[in-house]
Order: C-alpha cells, then sequence, then structure tokens
C-alpha cells in the first residue's frame, strides 16, 4: 500500500484558538460591566455607547460568536484534520474564514454600542454584516466538505456528523431569520410581523443554541474526551442514536420560548412536548461522555484537563434536563421573563461551553507546541476558581428569579397586588445581583490564569506549524464487516450525509414554519388597530436602537397578576404592524404592551431624563443624549414606503406628508410638554419615543367594545 | 385568542400527529440499524481518534492510527 506523506495545518487552529482566547476576555468583560450596571447603572459614564440596553446584546454576540465560535473553529480544524488524515482542503478558504470571521465580529462590536440593531436575539447584527456571515460561513463550509471528500479514512467518524449538521442547519436559520428589508445601509425592518416574527426569531433563537452551542460542541466532545481520557467512547452506537434523535428533535422545540404568548396553543404544546422528549438523546450523550470515564474515574483526581470536561459535560447534562423542565407550562409561568432564563443560560454558557472550552485548550496547545503543560497547579487553580464562579454566578440568579416571579404574583388576601409597584420588586433582588456579578468576576479572573499558563507552555515548546504526518488513501477494498450495511454506505457519503440530515433537520422546521406562515392570513385584523404615525415609527426605531426591548417586555400574559399589574392580556391581532415584533424575553423592568396613556408625557419626559426622579432607586439608566439629538425627520419617507411594501396599510402617497405629519404630532407633544413647565424642543429624539410609548396598546384601549 | 383562529385552518390537527409518527419511526428504525451494526466496525470507529492498531483473531491488522506516536518518537 502506498503511503502518503502530507501535513496538517496547525497555523489555523493556533489563530482562531488566539482569537477565541481574546474575544473571551473581551466577552466576559462587557458581561461584568453590564452586571454591575443593572446596581451601578451610571457605569455606563453617560455615554449611550455603555449603555446596557446596547451593550448587552454585544455581550451575548461576543460570547457566542467570538469566543464560542472560535473555539468550535479551532477544535473542529484541529480534530477534522485528524479524523479525516487529511490537511484542510484549501489553505486560502481556512484563512478567508479566519479573517472574516474576525472582520464580522469587528463590525459587530463597532455597530451595536451604536445603536445598529435589528433587535433580534442573537441575531442583532444588521443586513451587510448578515451578508458577510453568509459568505463567510459558506466558505467554512466548502472547506468543510472539501476535506471530508479528500480524506484518507475511509470512515467518517462521529464527531464529524455533528460539524455537518451544524453546518446545514444554521445556513438554514441565518437565511430565514434574515429576511428583512433594507431602508439604509445600517437599517432595515424584518420581514415578518408580530406573531410570524416571534415565531421565526424564537425558532432561530432557539435552533442556534441547538446548532451553534450544542452541535459543534457534541462533535468536540467525542473528539477531545476520548483524547483527553485516551480511551474510546463509551458507546460508539449509542453517540449514532444520539446524533440522529438530537438533530431531529431539537428544531421542534422553539415554541417552548413563547408558551403563553399570543402564539397557538397546539404550537405551544408541540414545543413542550418535544422539549421533554429532547431529554432522551441529551442525556444519552451526556451518559456517554461520563461513562467514557468508566475505569479511569482516579485518573479525573489528578488531570485538570478532564475534570473540566466532567463538569461541562454534567452542566451540559443539567441544563439539557432543566430546558425541558422549563417548557413545562407551569413551571414557565414562573421562570419566563425572569432571572431565571439567565441562570440557565449560563449553566449552559460558563459550564458547558466555557469549561470545555478549557479543557480542550488545555489539551491541545501543549501539543501543538510540542511540549508539556507549563503548570498542572494553575490549571487547577483555573478549574476551582471557574467553578466557584459559576456557583456565585448560578445561584443567585436562580434565587432572585424565582423570588421575583413569587412576588409579581402575590396578592393579598383581599385581592390585589401585594407589591404593585413593580420597583420594589427589583429593588429586593439588588443584594443577589451584586453576588452574580462577583461571580463572573471570579469567572472573569480565571481566564488570566489561562492565558499566563498558556502563554508559558507556548514558550517552553516550539510551535508545529506544519504537522508532518503520513497515511495510506483509502482503497476499493472489498467491505470487510458483515452487518449493518445502510448504514455504512451513507456514513461514508458526506454529501449525501449531510442532504439527509438537512431533510431531517427540515422535517421540523417546516412541521414549525408551515402554519406559520399561513397564520398570517389568518390573523384577521383589529379594525381599531391602526399603523403607527410617522412619528411613533421613528420613535419605535429609537426604541429599537436602544435596546429597551432587553429589560422590557411588550407581552401580557393572560394571568390574572399580570392583567392586573398591566391590563388586558395581549392579542395576536394588535402586532400586525411590529415589524420587527419587541416582545422581549426578560422583565428587568416591568411590561411596556400597555404604557400608552399611562401617564403623563411630562412623567415619560422627567423619567427618561433621570428614572430617579420619577421612581426612587430605579436601576433604569439616564438617557440625556435622546433631549440633544435632532430626530431625523428625512428618512421618515423610505420608512414609509418600507413598510408600506412589508404590508403596513399606509395610502398612496403618504410618504410625502408624512414629514409633515411627524411635525404637527412633535408639536403638539412639545407644546403640552411646555405648559407643563419644561422647556421642550420638538425636534429633539425624545418626542418621537414618548410619541412611541404612549401609543403602546392604547388601540384597543381605548376601544376595548371592539375586542371580544 | 389565535389558537382559534388557527383551529379554523383545514386539517390543522394533523400536525401534531404526524409529528409523533415520524418522530417514532426515525427514532426506532435508528435503534434497528445501530443494533445491527457489526462489531469490527464499531470498534474500528471508535478508535479512531486514538493513536492505536487494532487486529482480529488473525492477527491482521485491520486498523491503525499511529500519526501522534511518530512525533512523539521524533521528539
Amino acid at each position: 500500500m502506498q503511503v502518503e506523506k502530507f501535513s496538517y495545518d496547525n497555523q489555523i487552529v493556533k489563530q482562531f484558538t488566539i482569537a477565541a482566547i481574546t474575544f473571551a476576555i473581551v466577552g466576559m468583560l462587557v458581561g461584568l460591566i453590564i452586571a454591575v450596571q443593572l446596581y451601578l447603572p451610571d457605569l455606563n459614564l453617560g455615554l449611550q455607547y455603555f449603555t446596557f440596553g446596547r451593550i448587552r446584546p454585544l455581550h451575548t454576540n461576543a460570547v457566542i460568536f467570538a469566543f464560542v465560535g472560535n473555539i468550535i473553529f479551532a477544535g473542529i480544524y484541529y480534530s477534522l484534520q485528524r479524523v479525516c488524515k487529511a490537511r484542510m482542503w484549501n489553505d486560502f478558504l481556512s484563512q478567508f474564514h479566519f479573517w472574516g470571521w474576525q472582520s464580522i465580529i469587528v463590525c459587530a462590536a463597532i455597530t451595536l454600542p451604536l445603536g445598529i440593531t435589528t433587535s433580534k436575539e442573537y441575531a442583532e447584527l444588521e443586513w451587510p454584516i448578515d451578508l458577510m456571515i453568509a459568505i463567510v460561513w459558506l466558505s467554512f463550509g466548502a472547506n468543510l466538505f472539501g476535506t471530508i471528500i479528500k480524506r484518507r479514512e475511509k470512515h467518517i467518524y462521529v464527531a464529524v456528523w455533528f460539524y455537518i449538521a451544524t453546518f446545514v442547519t444554521i445556513t438554514v436559520l441565518h437565511v430565514v431569520n434574515s429576511i428583512e428589508l433594507p431602508v439604509s445601509l445600517f437599517k432595515s425592518y424584518s420581514v415578518y410581523a408580530g406573531v410570524q416574527d416571534a415565531l421565526v426569531q424564537w425558532w432561530y433563537g432557539h435552533n442556534a443554541v441547538a446548532f451553534f452551542l450544542t452541535t459543534p460542541y457534541l462533535g468536540l466532545m467525542y473528539y477531545y474526551l476520548p483524547k483527553a481520557a485516551n480511551r474510546p467512547v463509551y458507546s460508539y452506537r449509542l453517540s449514532i442514536l444520539h446524533f440522529w434523535a438530537l438533530i431531529f428533535l431539537y428544531i421542534w422545540a422553539g415554541p417552548h420560548h413563547l408558551l403563553y404568548s399570543a402564539l397557538p396553543d397546539w404550537a405551544q404544546s408541540l414545543g413542550t412536548v418535544f422539549s421533554i422528549m429532547l431529554i432522551a438523546p441529551s442525556w444519552g450523550g451526556m451518559l456517554n461522555g461520563l461513562l467514557t470515564l468508566r475505569g479511569a474515574w482516579d485518573r479525573v483526581r489528578d488531570n485538570p484537563i478532564l475534570k473540566f470536561m466532567v463538569v461541562a459535560v454534567t452542566a451540559y447534562g443539567m441544563s439539557t434536563f432543566e430546558g425541558p423542565m422549563l417548557s413545562l407550562k407551569s413551571v414557565n409561568a414562573i421562570s419566563h421573563f425572569t432571572d431565571w432564563t439567565i441562570a440557565h443560560a449560563h449553566v449552559g454558557a460558563l459550564g458547558w461551553n466555557g469549561m470545555l472550552a478549557f479543557g480542550i485548550l488545555y489539551w491541545m496547545i501543549p501539543r501543538m507546541w510540542n511540549t508539556e503543560l507549563y503548570s498542572k497547579k494553575l490549571s487547577n487553580l483555573h478549574f476551582w476558581i471557574s467553578t466557584l464562579g459559576i456557583v456565585f454566578y448560578a445561584i443567585p440568579m436562580y434565587w432572585s428569579g424565582i423570588a421575583q416571579a413569587l412576588m409579581w404574583k402575590q396578592f393579598t388576601p383581599l385581592g390585589v397586588l401585594q407589591y404593585p409597584n413593580f420597583l420594589e420588586t427589583t429593588l429586593q433582588i439588588i443584594p443577589m445581583y451584586i453576588i452574580r456579578s462577583f461571580g463572573g468576576l471570579l469567572y472573569f479572573i480565571g481566564m488570566f490564569l489561562l492565558v499566563y499558563n498558556l502563554y508559558k507552555t507556548a514558550k517552553s515548546g516550539k510551535f508545529i506549524k506544519n504537522e508532518e504526518t503520513e497515511a495510506a488513501p483509502i482503497e476499493n477494498e472489498q467491505d470487510q464487516f458483515k452487518r449493518g450495511m445502510i448504514h455504512r454506505w451513507l456514513e461514508k457519503r458526506p454529501v449525501k450525509f449531510a442532504l439527509l440530515s438537512l431533510i431531517v433537520v427540515l422535517i421540523g422546521g417546516l412541521v414549525e414554519i408551515v402554519p406559520t406562515f399561513l397564520i398570517k392570513s389568518n390573523v384577521p385584523t383589529i379594525a381599531a388597530v391602526k399603523p403607527y404615525t410617522p412619528l411613533e415609527l421613528q420613535g419605535r426605531d429609537i426604541y429599537i436602537r436602544e435596546g429597551c426591548v432587553s429589560c422590557h417586555s411588550q407581552l401580557v400574559r393572560p394571568f390574572r397578576s399580570e392583567t392586573e399589574r398591566y391590563g388586558e392580556y395581549s392579542k395576536a391581532g394588535e402586532y400586525v404592524y411590529d415589524h420587527p415584533f419587541l416582545w422581549g424575553s426578560k422583565r428587568t423592568g416591568p411590561d411596556l404592551a400597555r404604557e400608552g396613556k399611562k401617564y403623563p408625557n411630562v412623567w415619560q419626559y422627567l423619567h427618561l431624563e433621570d428614572p430617579t426622579q420619577m421612581s426612587p432607586g430605579s436601576i433604569m439608566p439616564k438617557y440625556p443624549w435622546l433631549f440633544t439629538q435632532t430626530l431625523d425627520e428625512a428618512s421618515t419617507p423610505v420608512k414609509i414606503n418600507a413598510m408600506r411594501s412589508l404590508g403596513v396599510p399606509y395610502e398612496k402617497g403618504y410618504e410625502d406628508i408624512a414629514i409633515q405629519d411627524l411635525q404637527m404630532q412633535a408639536n403638539e407633544i412639545a407644546k403640552d410638554l411646555i405648559n407643563n413647565g419644561i422647556p421642550a424642543e420638538p425636534d429633539k429624539e425624545i418626542i418621537a419615543l414618548i410619541a412611541y410609548l404612549q401609543r403602546l396598546g392604547t388601540d384597543i384601549k381605548v376601544n376595548s367594545s371592539i375586542i371580544k | 385568542m389565535i389558537s382559534e383562529y388557527l383551529s379554523r385552518l383545514e386539517g390543522i390537527e394533523i400536525y401534531p400527529v404526524i409529528s409523533l409518527i415520524i418522530f417514532s419511526t426515525l427514532f426506532i428504525v435508528t435503534i434497528i440499524w445501530v443494533l445491527k451494526l457489526d462489531k469490527k466496525y464499531i470498534a474500528r470507529m471508535e478508535n479512531i481518534p486514538l493513536d492505536v492498531t487494532l487486529v482480529d483473531k488473525s492477527e491482521r491488522i485491520i486498523f491503525q492510527n499511529n500519526a501522534e506516536i511518530k512525533n512523539e518518537t521524533e521528539k
């Protein structure tokens, strides 16, 4: 047999590794800052660019796509070459992928603080960046398949299946969720509105967690855990079952993010049922990981890499058990909109994604530099400090989430809300926010131990840029195995395999999405619900820019505790002109769906100038720039036109008089403010925002008789 | 609520039923598939990431992966 000599590309792995560590520090630092801002809102230094609403998406994007994303790519580029016994297909594509991905991250880091956002969670980046993501992602896919096709190992290891499924599904998710209509270079409107937009967004949001934070990571687990433990995975059969059941089930479960919302009941139930079923493959995977260490648990004691991996896999098991529990309606009624969700997300992010990333780094770096890890003691310390960090992070968040939810729902014996003032419930949980930021700080400090340790490790060795190796090419030998023909046939054919994965994923996707598209024509427009006025539309865009949706929901659930506090529960027909929807997923402040006309204009004005003027103790930041920045009136006609082409019934030619209408309404509000002793100018952004806030939920409040 | 509007869509109730049937079928087929796999094949697959040489009863090499051993000896 002719043996071929070739080399593995370690350079690209090194690049992604450095990027991952750098952005981990950035992402965690921003996370720490916003955690502290929740009790010290002035930490934004009075600058709009550092305000919670704008940098919260920076934190989530940095951690998910920059830190975890780069780790995934580093891990894939390292393991793929070795299980395929082939160098990456095309070095140029590797570099294009690397630099492309980093430029996307830089663009995100610039645009998000500037308030350029679509407001859709984990998909905040505006349309030009969406296009960049698509191109770079496809280059990764081409390289992935190119490598698999020219591999020297006939059989494709299970880790690679997970990589393929990741590529295929993320492509579909990104395309469907990013369909938007550009109105300018940095502004677009989602083509979906209201309920439909919500469904598409959470179909995406849920599956971004599934196929960006989970499946590629499971692939990494199936490679690095056996490597670190130096033994094969516990059950390869289980891993096959794990793979197919997981990718099939995950995609169905999206609606569990929208329980008790205006989403159809059967879709909510479907989300719940599939979430519960999801426990089976998730735990199958977790047990497969943990049982790989059967008979080798003594090694965990003195091997910090295995410690990291064990905690990671355990955290995976915990959060994949918790997730289905949270999708039970009765649990969700308590957990939704509270810090419980934050705790859940961080057990996954800090525990599963973070700890596995650290384990992989401690394992991979010494090998690429052909040396030993500099200090086992330091990595042990890192392990303990980050584990403690997770504990200090998660417990206070569970505590505050449950405590606040119970306060929201508490009635007195006379049947009125015990805590009618939302702020009262917030002030109760401030101590928890302080402890949480301490947990985050511990985890953040751990990163520096990792950086120092790995830097010293690299210094002590010599980087192998191209790792020379050899292997025989695939021969057309007779299949030497007796049973399981179909499976082996499929598993050797990556393109057909990818197609089958796509079909499996699409079945779930379609069942969820098709009714969504049918819904559109079946939501009767409520006669009283009218399109936004030009000024309100501009105000809404400011609401989006400032990221108000990070802390304020616009969805009153059908509970007595909510209708008592906020008013009539939300109807699907109320959102038909909302491109994009702004339901939100967290209530750090009260719901705003029925905010309109609740308070006079002057209250809103003073509240936005300094929230503590109207609500002493409020943790909402001040918005002084809204009072000095002039509203961009000139963009109004384009926005009206865009909305009309998305189906909002503005009359033909309305764009010509829209600015006039806008100024008229602005003057009215300014006059009202002046009458109340406020020297307001009608052309400032604050006026537009007040106009929007005063409109919220008023359509059916005023005309309540129209609604059944 | 919107569920009422949706329930007017013809045949919508079939969706959850179809979903369950499709999933159960896929799950059962996969289990059968997995159980029918050859032991030697499994042994080979699960060892792909590791540096090992696998031999069959007659000591014939069925799988060899010693890429990293080579690097170790070069050290």
